[in-house]
Protein backbone atom coordinates (compact mmCIF):
# COMPACT_ATOMS: atom_id res chain seq x y z
CA UNK A 1 0.00 0.00 0.00
CA UNK A 2 1.32 3.20 -0.72
CA UNK A 3 1.43 6.26 1.29
CA UNK A 4 -1.08 7.92 -0.36
CA UNK A 5 -3.14 5.39 -0.32
CA UNK A 6 -3.27 5.52 3.33
CA UNK A 7 -3.54 8.85 3.57
CA UNK A 8 -7.22 8.49 2.00
CA UNK A 9 -8.08 5.91 4.57
CA UNK A 10 -7.52 8.11 7.62
CA UNK A 11 -8.02 11.67 8.56
CA UNK A 12 -5.26 12.75 6.67
CA UNK A 13 -4.68 15.83 8.27
CA UNK A 14 -3.55 13.71 11.51
CA UNK A 15 -0.77 11.17 9.49
CA UNK A 16 2.41 10.99 8.16
CA UNK A 17 4.02 8.53 6.79
CA UNK A 18 0.85 6.01 8.14
CA UNK A 19 1.29 7.39 11.53
CA UNK A 20 -0.71 9.44 14.00
CA UNK A 21 1.42 12.08 14.46
CA UNK A 22 -1.05 13.70 17.38
CA UNK A 23 0.15 10.18 19.58
CA UNK A 24 2.71 11.46 21.53
CA UNK A 25 5.84 9.97 21.94
CA UNK A 26 5.12 8.27 25.38
CA UNK A 27 1.66 7.28 24.74
CA UNK A 28 3.86 4.81 21.59
CA UNK A 29 6.15 3.98 24.31
CA UNK A 30 3.29 2.92 26.59
CA UNK A 31 1.72 0.88 23.11
CA UNK A 32 4.79 -0.96 23.05
CA UNK A 33 6.55 0.91 19.70
CA UNK A 34 10.07 0.06 19.32
CA UNK A 35 10.80 2.88 17.10
CA UNK A 36 9.57 5.56 19.73
CA UNK A 37 11.23 3.61 22.65
CA UNK A 38 14.57 4.15 20.77
CA UNK A 39 13.65 7.64 20.14
CA UNK A 40 12.83 8.59 23.21
CA UNK A 41 16.17 7.00 24.75
CA UNK A 42 17.83 9.45 22.21
CA UNK A 43 16.16 12.68 23.25
CA UNK A 44 16.59 11.71 27.49
CA UNK A 45 20.45 11.28 26.42
CA UNK A 46 20.88 14.37 24.61
CA UNK A 47 18.77 16.52 27.23
CA UNK A 48 16.57 17.75 24.48
CA UNK A 49 13.32 19.90 26.28
CA UNK A 50 10.85 17.61 25.37
CA UNK A 51 12.43 14.96 26.77
CA UNK A 52 11.46 16.13 30.16
CA UNK A 53 7.89 16.47 29.49
CA UNK A 54 7.74 12.90 27.61
CA UNK A 55 9.70 11.21 30.92
CA UNK A 56 6.87 12.87 33.28
CA UNK A 57 4.03 11.66 31.65
CA UNK A 58 5.74 7.94 31.37
CA UNK A 59 6.62 8.00 34.89
CA UNK A 60 2.94 6.56 36.48
CA UNK A 61 3.62 4.04 33.34
CA UNK A 62 6.37 2.47 35.63
CA UNK A 63 7.16 0.66 38.49
CA UNK A 64 6.40 -2.47 37.12
CA UNK A 65 9.75 -4.02 35.94
CA UNK A 66 12.22 -5.55 37.91
CA UNK A 67 15.34 -4.18 37.23
CA UNK A 68 18.53 -5.92 37.66
CA UNK A 69 22.34 -4.26 37.32
CA UNK A 70 25.07 -6.30 36.18
CA UNK A 71 28.64 -4.54 37.09
CA UNK A 72 32.14 -5.75 37.73
CA UNK A 73 35.89 -5.43 35.90
CA UNK A 74 36.24 -5.13 32.50
CA UNK A 75 36.65 -8.43 30.33
CA UNK A 76 34.66 -10.08 33.63
CA UNK A 77 32.55 -11.68 30.60
CA UNK A 78 29.09 -8.78 31.61
CA UNK A 79 28.14 -8.71 28.16
CA UNK A 80 28.53 -12.77 27.35
CA UNK A 81 26.42 -13.06 30.39
CA UNK A 82 23.78 -10.73 29.68
CA UNK A 83 23.23 -13.04 26.56
CA UNK A 84 22.57 -15.43 28.75
CA UNK A 85 20.10 -14.05 30.90
CA UNK A 86 18.31 -12.63 27.70
CA UNK A 87 18.06 -16.50 26.94
CA UNK A 88 17.41 -17.86 30.12
CA UNK A 89 14.55 -15.14 30.86
CA UNK A 90 12.73 -16.03 27.69
CA UNK A 91 12.88 -19.70 28.35
CA UNK A 92 10.91 -18.40 31.10
CA UNK A 93 8.56 -16.41 29.14
CA UNK A 94 9.78 -13.00 30.89
CA UNK A 95 10.37 -10.12 28.03
CA UNK A 96 13.63 -8.32 28.67
CA UNK A 97 14.81 -4.81 28.06
CA UNK A 98 18.34 -4.28 28.16
CA UNK A 99 21.17 -1.22 28.68
CA UNK A 100 24.77 -1.64 28.03
CA UNK A 101 26.64 1.36 28.66
CA UNK A 102 30.64 1.42 27.51
CA UNK A 103 32.43 4.64 28.14
CA UNK A 104 33.02 7.67 26.10
CA UNK A 105 36.25 8.90 25.28
CA UNK A 106 36.99 11.68 27.43
CA UNK A 107 38.74 13.65 24.88
CA UNK A 108 36.84 13.02 21.53
CA UNK A 109 33.37 12.05 23.78
CA UNK A 110 33.26 9.47 20.91
CA UNK A 111 32.31 5.59 22.16
CA UNK A 112 32.62 2.37 20.56
CA UNK A 113 29.53 0.39 21.81
CA UNK A 114 30.38 -3.11 21.33
CA UNK A 115 28.25 -4.98 23.69
CA UNK A 116 26.04 -6.41 20.79
CA UNK A 117 29.19 -8.33 19.54
CA UNK A 118 28.40 -10.76 22.27
CA UNK A 119 24.02 -10.66 21.00
CA UNK A 120 23.05 -14.05 19.36
CA UNK A 121 20.08 -12.51 17.03
CA UNK A 122 16.82 -12.37 18.87
CA UNK A 123 15.87 -10.37 15.61
CA UNK A 124 12.40 -12.04 15.30
CA UNK A 125 11.64 -11.36 19.27
CA UNK A 126 9.59 -8.62 20.37
CA UNK A 127 9.64 -9.03 23.88
CA UNK A 128 13.94 -8.19 23.80
CA UNK A 129 14.70 -4.84 23.75
CA UNK A 130 18.21 -3.77 23.47
CA UNK A 131 20.06 -0.41 23.82
CA UNK A 132 23.71 0.40 23.84
CA UNK A 133 24.54 3.59 25.88
CA UNK A 134 27.82 5.69 25.51
CA UNK A 135 28.41 6.99 29.17
CA UNK A 136 28.84 10.33 28.03
CA UNK A 137 31.52 11.67 30.65
CA UNK A 138 29.72 10.73 33.48
CA UNK A 139 31.48 8.88 35.99
CA UNK A 140 29.79 6.01 38.94
CA UNK A 141 29.59 3.13 35.71
CA UNK A 142 26.31 4.47 34.26
CA UNK A 143 25.10 7.40 31.88
CA UNK A 144 22.78 9.89 33.47
CA UNK A 145 20.17 9.32 31.32
CA UNK A 146 20.02 5.34 32.24
CA UNK A 147 17.75 5.73 35.17
CA UNK A 148 15.35 7.47 33.04
CA UNK A 149 16.29 5.13 29.94
CA UNK A 150 15.05 2.38 32.32
CA UNK A 151 11.60 3.53 32.85
CA UNK A 152 11.14 4.06 28.71
CA UNK A 153 11.88 0.36 28.82
CA UNK A 154 10.14 -0.39 32.42
CA UNK A 155 6.65 1.31 30.52
CA UNK A 156 7.45 0.02 27.30
CA UNK A 157 6.11 -3.57 29.00
CA UNK A 158 9.22 -5.29 29.60
CA UNK A 159 9.17 -7.73 32.77
CA UNK A 160 12.49 -7.38 33.63
CA UNK A 161 15.18 -4.43 32.69
CA UNK A 162 18.80 -6.08 32.59
CA UNK A 163 21.71 -2.86 32.95
CA UNK A 164 25.33 -3.44 32.12
CA UNK A 165 27.46 -0.77 33.42
CA UNK A 166 30.80 -0.14 32.17
CA UNK A 167 33.55 -2.59 33.27
CA UNK A 168 34.26 -1.00 37.09
CA UNK A 169 36.85 -0.69 38.91
CA UNK A 170 36.47 -0.58 42.89
CA UNK A 171 34.23 2.59 43.37
CA UNK A 172 31.68 2.82 40.99
CA UNK A 173 28.83 2.26 42.58
CA UNK A 174 25.97 4.06 41.17
CA UNK A 175 23.85 1.03 39.74
CA UNK A 176 22.92 0.36 42.78
CA UNK A 177 20.76 3.55 43.06
CA UNK A 178 18.81 2.06 40.02
CA UNK A 179 17.97 -1.34 40.19
CA UNK A 180 16.24 -3.68 42.38
CA UNK A 181 19.37 -6.60 42.14
CA UNK A 182 22.79 -5.58 42.30
CA UNK A 183 24.94 -8.23 40.69
CA UNK A 184 28.67 -8.20 40.72
CA UNK A 185 30.10 -10.50 38.93
CA UNK A 186 34.06 -11.37 39.45
CA UNK A 187 36.33 -13.60 38.01
CA UNK A 188 39.76 -15.18 39.05
CA UNK A 189 43.19 -14.39 38.43
CA UNK A 190 42.16 -10.52 39.64
CA UNK A 191 44.21 -10.41 42.56
CA UNK A 192 44.49 -12.28 46.01
CA UNK A 193 42.24 -12.20 49.20
CA UNK A 194 42.43 -8.51 49.89
CA UNK A 195 41.16 -7.54 47.00
CA UNK A 196 37.71 -8.94 48.08
CA UNK A 197 38.11 -7.19 51.81
CA UNK A 198 38.46 -4.00 49.89
CA UNK A 199 35.13 -1.40 50.60
CA UNK A 200 33.46 -0.34 47.39
CA UNK A 201 31.57 -2.91 44.82
CA UNK A 202 32.38 -5.53 46.92
CA UNK A 203 29.88 -4.28 49.11
CA UNK A 204 27.12 -3.25 47.39
CA UNK A 205 26.26 -6.83 45.89
CA UNK A 206 23.16 -8.07 46.07
CA UNK A 207 24.11 -11.48 43.89
CA UNK A 208 27.41 -12.55 43.24
CA UNK A 209 28.50 -14.68 40.22
CA UNK A 210 31.89 -16.06 39.45
CA UNK A 211 32.29 -16.32 36.18
CA UNK A 212 34.80 -18.36 34.10
CA UNK A 213 34.31 -20.56 36.64
CA UNK A 214 36.28 -23.24 34.60
CA UNK A 215 39.48 -21.27 35.21
CA UNK A 216 41.89 -22.03 37.77
CA UNK A 217 41.36 -20.53 40.94
CA UNK A 218 37.59 -19.78 40.18
CA UNK A 219 36.43 -21.86 43.65
CA UNK A 220 39.10 -20.10 45.41
CA UNK A 221 37.51 -16.73 45.14
CA UNK A 222 33.76 -18.07 45.13
CA UNK A 223 35.31 -19.31 48.80
CA UNK A 224 36.41 -15.95 49.69
CA UNK A 225 33.16 -14.61 49.07
CA UNK A 226 31.56 -16.71 51.13
CA UNK A 227 33.83 -16.07 54.03
CA UNK A 228 33.74 -12.56 53.38
CA UNK A 229 30.30 -12.48 53.61
CA UNK A 230 29.77 -14.59 56.53
CA UNK A 231 31.98 -12.11 58.42
CA UNK A 232 29.81 -9.16 57.75
CA UNK A 233 27.23 -11.26 58.79
CA UNK A 234 24.95 -11.73 55.71
CA UNK A 235 25.03 -13.74 53.37
CA UNK A 236 22.54 -16.56 55.21
CA UNK A 237 20.83 -17.55 51.43
CA UNK A 238 22.48 -20.58 50.08
CA UNK A 239 23.11 -19.65 46.44
CA UNK A 240 24.28 -15.94 46.66
CA UNK A 241 27.14 -16.43 45.42
CA UNK A 242 27.08 -18.41 41.49
CA UNK A 243 29.34 -19.83 39.53
CA UNK A 244 29.21 -19.91 35.95
CA UNK A 245 30.70 -20.06 32.68
CA UNK A 246 29.07 -17.65 30.66
CA UNK A 247 30.63 -18.70 27.30
CA UNK A 248 28.87 -22.17 27.56
CA UNK A 249 25.96 -21.36 29.37
CA UNK A 250 26.66 -23.40 32.84
CA UNK A 251 25.75 -22.03 35.97
CA UNK A 252 23.30 -19.59 34.12
CA UNK A 253 19.81 -21.12 35.18
CA UNK A 254 20.69 -20.83 38.59
CA UNK A 255 21.97 -17.22 38.33
CA UNK A 256 18.82 -16.58 37.22
CA UNK A 257 16.55 -18.76 39.81
CA UNK A 258 19.27 -16.99 42.81
CA UNK A 259 17.95 -13.42 40.96
CA UNK A 260 14.63 -14.51 41.24
CA UNK A 261 14.90 -15.46 44.02
CA UNK A 262 16.50 -12.21 45.69
CA UNK A 263 13.56 -10.22 44.12
CA UNK A 264 9.98 -12.07 45.44
CA UNK A 265 11.89 -12.02 48.68
CA UNK A 266 12.50 -8.05 48.39
CA UNK A 267 8.71 -7.58 47.47
CA UNK A 268 7.35 -10.11 50.08
CA UNK A 269 9.02 -8.17 52.75
CA UNK A 270 8.17 -4.81 51.34
CA UNK A 271 12.09 -4.10 51.62
CA UNK A 272 12.04 -3.75 47.29
CA UNK A 273 9.56 -0.68 47.41
CA UNK A 274 11.67 1.02 50.35
CA UNK A 275 14.64 0.68 48.42
CA UNK A 276 12.81 2.35 45.49
CA UNK A 277 11.86 4.77 47.48
CA UNK A 278 15.40 5.36 48.58
CA UNK A 279 16.32 5.56 45.21
CA UNK A 280 13.58 7.65 43.80
CA UNK A 281 14.61 10.25 46.67
CA UNK A 282 18.21 10.20 45.73
CA UNK A 283 17.31 11.13 41.99
CA UNK A 284 15.60 13.44 43.52
CA UNK A 285 18.48 14.82 45.08
CA UNK A 286 20.45 14.51 42.25
CA UNK A 287 17.75 16.55 40.31
CA UNK A 288 17.91 19.67 42.66
CA UNK A 289 21.56 19.59 42.51
CA UNK A 290 21.90 19.78 39.26
CA UNK A 291 19.23 22.22 38.57
CA UNK A 292 20.81 24.47 41.05
CA UNK A 293 24.37 24.14 39.66
CA UNK A 294 22.78 25.04 35.97
CA UNK A 295 20.89 28.22 36.98
CA UNK A 296 23.80 29.59 39.39
CA UNK A 297 26.29 28.58 36.40
CA UNK A 298 24.57 30.39 33.80
CA UNK A 299 24.85 34.04 35.48
CA UNK A 300 28.14 32.93 36.76
CA UNK A 301 30.70 34.06 34.29
CA UNK A 302 29.80 38.02 33.93
CA UNK A 303 30.52 38.11 37.73
CA UNK A 304 33.59 36.79 38.12
CA UNK A 305 35.13 40.27 37.73
CA UNK A 306 38.76 41.70 36.90
CA UNK A 307 38.41 42.47 40.89
CA UNK A 308 38.26 38.65 41.75
CA UNK A 309 40.78 37.50 39.18
CA UNK A 310 43.07 39.84 40.52
CA UNK A 311 42.17 39.28 43.95
CA UNK A 312 42.89 35.46 43.43
CA UNK A 313 46.17 36.34 41.70
CA UNK A 314 47.43 38.46 44.45
CA UNK A 315 46.28 35.71 46.73
CA UNK A 316 44.44 37.82 48.67
CA UNK A 317 40.92 36.22 48.74
CA UNK A 318 40.62 32.50 48.32
CA UNK A 319 38.78 30.51 45.54
CA UNK A 320 36.16 28.84 48.16
CA UNK A 321 35.13 32.07 49.90
CA UNK A 322 34.66 33.90 46.83
CA UNK A 323 32.65 30.90 45.36
CA UNK A 324 30.76 31.17 48.36
CA UNK A 325 29.91 34.96 48.29
CA UNK A 326 29.07 34.21 44.64
CA UNK A 327 26.62 31.59 45.52
CA UNK A 328 25.08 33.66 48.29
CA UNK A 329 24.75 36.40 45.51
CA UNK A 330 22.60 34.77 42.63
CA UNK A 331 20.39 33.09 45.41
CA UNK A 332 19.39 36.39 46.58
CA UNK A 333 18.39 37.83 43.04
CA UNK A 334 15.61 36.98 43.03
CA UNK A 335 14.23 38.24 46.51
CA UNK A 336 10.43 37.64 45.61
CA UNK A 337 10.58 33.97 46.23
CA UNK A 338 9.93 32.82 49.19
CA UNK A 339 13.07 30.91 49.39
CA UNK A 340 15.31 34.25 48.50
CA UNK A 341 12.69 36.01 50.61
CA UNK A 342 13.75 33.94 53.49
CA UNK A 343 17.34 34.41 52.93
CA UNK A 344 17.24 38.11 52.43
CA UNK A 345 15.63 38.65 55.69
CA UNK A 346 18.23 36.60 57.53
CA UNK B 1 25.56 20.88 23.54
CA UNK B 2 25.19 18.47 20.09
CA UNK B 3 24.34 15.02 20.92
CA UNK B 4 27.39 13.03 19.02
CA UNK B 5 26.67 10.99 15.65
CA UNK B 6 25.19 7.50 16.17
CA UNK B 7 26.18 5.12 13.77
CA UNK B 8 26.15 1.11 13.22
CA UNK B 9 29.03 -0.72 11.36
CA UNK B 10 28.56 -4.10 10.47
CA UNK B 11 29.69 -6.66 8.07
CA UNK B 12 26.44 -8.64 6.81
CA UNK B 13 27.76 -10.65 4.38
CA UNK B 14 29.67 -14.36 5.17
CA UNK B 15 33.02 -13.04 5.27
CA UNK B 16 36.51 -12.11 7.80
CA UNK B 17 38.01 -9.55 6.35
CA UNK B 18 36.83 -7.06 9.09
CA UNK B 19 40.21 -5.30 9.18
CA UNK B 20 39.09 -2.18 7.46
CA UNK B 21 35.82 -1.79 9.08
CA UNK B 22 37.63 -2.51 12.41
CA UNK B 23 39.95 0.20 11.36
CA UNK B 24 37.07 2.63 10.37
CA UNK B 25 36.04 1.98 13.62
CA UNK B 26 38.18 3.22 15.40
CA UNK B 27 38.82 6.22 13.11
CA UNK B 28 34.95 7.64 13.44
CA UNK B 29 35.35 6.56 17.32
CA UNK B 30 38.24 9.02 17.64
CA UNK B 31 36.52 11.69 15.56
CA UNK B 32 33.58 12.01 17.98
CA UNK B 33 30.64 8.95 16.66
CA UNK B 34 29.47 7.07 18.99
CA UNK B 35 29.96 3.61 16.50
CA UNK B 36 27.67 1.01 17.26
CA UNK B 37 29.82 -2.23 15.96
CA UNK B 38 28.22 -5.71 15.97
CA UNK B 39 28.95 -9.00 13.58
CA UNK B 40 25.70 -9.62 11.47
CA UNK B 41 24.07 -12.69 8.77
CA UNK B 42 20.95 -11.30 7.48
CA UNK B 43 20.05 -7.82 6.69
CA UNK B 44 16.86 -8.02 9.32
CA UNK B 45 19.43 -8.18 12.04
CA UNK B 46 20.69 -4.84 10.77
CA UNK B 47 17.39 -3.31 10.30
CA UNK B 48 16.54 -4.31 13.89
CA UNK B 49 19.59 -2.95 15.76
CA UNK B 50 19.71 0.19 13.67
CA UNK B 51 15.69 0.70 14.97
CA UNK B 52 16.43 -0.32 18.58
CA UNK B 53 20.00 1.31 18.61
CA UNK B 54 18.25 4.87 17.01
CA UNK B 55 21.37 5.31 14.88
CA UNK B 56 22.16 8.00 12.30
CA UNK B 57 23.84 6.73 9.71
CA UNK B 58 24.53 2.49 8.86
CA UNK B 59 27.83 1.75 7.27
CA UNK B 60 28.16 -1.97 5.16
CA UNK B 61 31.15 -3.55 4.73
CA UNK B 62 31.54 -6.19 2.25
CA UNK B 63 34.92 -7.78 0.57
CA UNK B 64 33.76 -11.08 -0.65
CA UNK B 65 31.14 -10.07 -2.84
CA UNK B 66 27.34 -11.08 -2.08
CA UNK B 67 26.48 -7.59 -0.67
CA UNK B 68 24.15 -6.79 -3.67
CA UNK B 69 20.80 -8.43 -1.99
CA UNK B 70 21.75 -7.36 1.19
CA UNK B 71 21.63 -3.55 0.36
CA UNK B 72 18.77 -4.10 -1.50
CA UNK B 73 16.62 -6.15 1.57
CA UNK B 74 18.22 -3.08 3.67
CA UNK B 75 17.11 -0.26 1.78
CA UNK B 76 13.53 -2.12 1.31
CA UNK B 77 13.72 -2.42 5.06
CA UNK B 78 14.17 0.82 5.71
CA UNK B 79 11.77 2.29 4.06
CA UNK B 80 9.02 -0.47 5.27
CA UNK B 81 9.81 0.92 8.30
CA UNK B 82 9.83 4.35 7.90
CA UNK B 83 13.59 4.74 8.28
CA UNK B 84 14.49 6.82 5.18
CA UNK B 85 16.26 9.65 7.31
CA UNK B 86 19.04 6.83 8.08
CA UNK B 87 22.00 7.66 5.77
CA UNK B 88 23.44 4.31 4.58
CA UNK B 89 27.25 4.00 3.25
CA UNK B 90 28.89 1.20 1.77
CA UNK B 91 32.97 0.12 1.73
CA UNK B 92 35.06 -2.61 0.98
CA UNK B 93 35.54 -4.43 -1.87
CA UNK B 94 32.57 -3.33 -4.03
CA UNK B 95 32.81 -3.07 -7.99
CA UNK B 96 31.85 0.43 -9.77
CA UNK B 97 29.43 -0.82 -11.80
CA UNK B 98 27.60 -2.02 -8.22
CA UNK B 99 28.22 0.86 -6.69
CA UNK B 100 26.18 2.94 -9.24
CA UNK B 101 23.19 0.41 -8.71
CA UNK B 102 23.68 1.27 -5.08
CA UNK B 103 23.41 4.86 -5.21
CA UNK B 104 20.77 4.51 -7.48
CA UNK B 105 19.00 2.39 -4.90
CA UNK B 106 19.59 5.42 -2.42
CA UNK B 107 22.68 4.46 -0.69
CA UNK B 108 24.61 7.42 -0.07
CA UNK B 109 28.29 6.66 -1.12
CA UNK B 110 30.49 3.78 -1.58
CA UNK B 111 33.71 3.72 -0.44
CA UNK B 112 36.81 2.12 -1.69
CA UNK B 113 39.71 0.97 -1.22
CA UNK B 114 42.92 3.41 -0.83
CA UNK B 115 40.23 6.08 -0.35
CA UNK B 116 40.79 8.51 3.15
CA UNK B 117 38.74 7.44 6.61
CA UNK B 118 39.03 11.49 6.87
CA UNK B 119 37.07 11.67 3.55
CA UNK B 120 33.96 9.29 5.29
CA UNK B 121 34.17 11.72 8.10
CA UNK B 122 33.46 14.20 6.33
CA UNK B 123 30.82 12.46 4.04
CA UNK B 124 28.63 11.49 6.92
CA UNK B 125 28.88 14.74 9.20
CA UNK B 126 27.73 16.59 5.60
CA UNK B 127 24.96 14.26 4.69
CA UNK B 128 23.72 12.76 8.14
CA UNK B 129 19.81 13.53 7.65
CA UNK B 130 18.67 13.86 10.86
CA UNK B 131 18.79 16.56 13.31
CA UNK B 132 20.12 15.07 16.65
CA UNK B 133 17.79 15.73 19.47
CA UNK B 134 14.55 16.36 17.45
CA UNK B 135 11.46 14.21 17.89
CA UNK B 136 9.89 12.03 14.94
CA UNK B 137 6.56 13.35 14.68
Amino acid sequence: MSRSDEGSDEASSCRIGGRDVTESLHERVVRGDQRAVARLITLLESGHPDAQREGAELFPHTGRALVIGITGPPGAGKSTLVDQLIAEYRRRDLSVGVLAVDPSSPFTRGALLGDRVRLRSFVDDDHVFVRSMANRGHMGGMSLATPAAIRVLDAMGMDRVIVETVGVGQSEVEIMNAVDCTVVVEVPGMGDSIQTMKAGVMEIADQFVVNKADRDGASRIAQEIRRLLRERGVGRRDNLVVSTVASTGVGVDELVTAIETFLAAQRASGELERRRVRQLHTELERHVSQKAQHRVMAGLHSKVTEDILNALQHRTRDPESIAAALIDESLNVDANSPVGARRAGR
Amino acid sequence: MDAPIRILLTKPTHDCHDRGVRYLMRVLRDAGFEVVFTNFLVSDDVLSAALQEDVDVIGISSSAGGHMPVFEELMDGLREREMTDVLVIGGGIIADSDAVRLREMGVGEIFGPGGSPADIEAFIRQHVRRQPGVAVR
